[in-house]
């Protein structure tokens, strides 16, 4: 038996880590899935928002946060799911868009470019940091990602859609 | 009626549409036109998919019998099934595919920016979720009219087709029956019917620069929201009901 002095600031360090299983080089944190832990009575309530209504990895996040808190002793846990607030790419941090860079990803704009109708927005090839690119498809390999091509050192590259 | 009671019914018929629209689309996946548009067409029925999950879940706990939204997806007759007509009409070519869309997703954006302020918290929540996706919906489906109306004179003839084909079925969005009127009066329904005029000047307006006209008035179909369908929602559940059917409460 292992005796647990966690508090939920503990918890939330614990799970804090937990990487996206479809981009790992951003954590749940970094996204701002991890919402929220509460103490209710015995039992560690974590909130969870998923980016689109229908992501799949929430299953899997759901079950990396029981697993790692059983792991440090912690097994009443109870996950809960939130649409709201719903989820914007204005929660990313600046690192964490650094680091969806770096991976290769164009971070997203400020989520005012999902205004309907507007002009297109600039977006700049994590490559070779060209603004000239063009949009293949709206739709990518993810629900959040769109698929974007460099007009000057032609590679094709994600873009981690504002929203 | 209870408020209860209503708010289930009015749950069910917006997850049968997210249901039933996402198998629809999911009949494209590796069947698109070109791979950005497979890529596309299944994500929209993914977001369809995530949707039903939340609203058909919302709808189980109503019903308070320890169903699971699985259940309420599977289990249930084609009478018992409330999506709207338009929904259940076959993909047919990509630009009869773009068609529905276009009428759809420039509903839904109506649609679900009314129900983001409903009363019912539930509700108001998955809709303010449901509304950043259908925006997108919405402009895939007016970029391709554009393309396929402004395009070729083949493209054009089939946009038109699609278009006048499907227009019979649009009439059955705005209905509002006693549920709907019972749940309007609570703040919790939206009215449809106040939509009808703004969603028929947002499709004229894309339709003209898509060089396109707005199909004539014609006879409205109705019935989905007495559970009568056209014949192609029978053949949708024989396929999306088999597996649960066949082999009650398989796992794997
Ligand atoms: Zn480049």
């Amino acid at each position: 038996m292992v005796t647990v002095d966690l508090n939920t600031q503990d918890v939330y360090n614990l799970i804090a880590g937990i990487p996206d299983p479809e981009i790992p080089v951003i954590t749940i944190k970094d996204l701002g899935i991890l919402r929220d832990v509460k103490l209710v009575d015995d039992t560690y309530t974590v909130t969870i928002t998923p980016t689109y209504t229908a992501c799949p990895a929430m299953g899997m996040i759901e079950d990396q946060i029981k697993e790692i808190l059983s792991n440090h002793g912690i097994d009443k846990v109870k996950v809960e799911l939130t649409y709201t607030p719903a989820w914007t790419t204005d929660w990313l941090s600046q690192e964490a868009k650094a680091k969806l860079k770096n991976y290769g990803i164009a971070p997203p704009n400020h989520s005012s470019c999902t205004k309907l109708f507007s002009t297109a927005e600039v977006v700049v090839c994590p490559q070779c940091n060209s603004r000239h690119t063009s949009l293949i498809s709206r739709f990518g390999s993810t629900a959040c990602k769109a698929l974007y091509k460099c007009d000057n050192c032609k590679e094709t590259f994600d873009l981690f859609k504002c929203h | 009626m209870t408020t209860k009671d209503a708010t289930y019914n009015y749950a069910i018929r917006l997850g049968d549409n997210a249901l039933i629209l996402g198998h629809r689309l999911s009949e494209l996946c590796s069947r698109g036109p070109i791979l950005e548009e497979d890529l596309a067409l299944t994500n929209v029925a993914l977001d369809m998919i995530g949707r039903a999950q939340a609203l058909l879940k919302y709808a189980a706990e109503l019903e308070g019998k320890g169903h699971t939204e699985d259940d309420i997806a599977y289990r249930r007759a084609e009478i018992n099934y409330h999506n709207h007509l338009l929904i259940e009409q076959p993909n047919g070519d990509f630009a009869h595919t773009i068609a529905r869309q276009l009428y759809l997703s420039v509903f839904e954006y109506l649609f679900f920016t009314e129900l983001e302020k409903s009363k019912d918290a539930t509700l108001a929540a998955i809709a303010s979720k449901t509304i950043k996706e259908v925006k997108y919906h919405m402009q895939h489906a007016i970029d391709w009219t554009l393309r396929l109306g402004d395009g070729t004179v083949e493209s054009h003839k089939r946009m038109q087709k699609g278009l006048n084909d499907l227009y019979m079925y649009t009439g059955e969005l705005f209905e509002m029956d006693h549920i709907d009127t019972y749940l309007l009066h609570q703040h919790i329904a939206v009215d449809t019917l106040s939509l009808k005029a703004k969603w028929q000047s947002e499709i004229e307006k894309v339709l003209t620069e898509a060089t396109l006209s707005l199909p004539e008035d014609t006879y409205m179909q109705t019935g989905s929201k007495k559970g009568v369908h056209t014949e192609n929602l029978g053949h949708i559940l024989s396929e999306m009901q088999y597996l649960q059917r066949a082999y009650p409460d398989a796992k794997w």
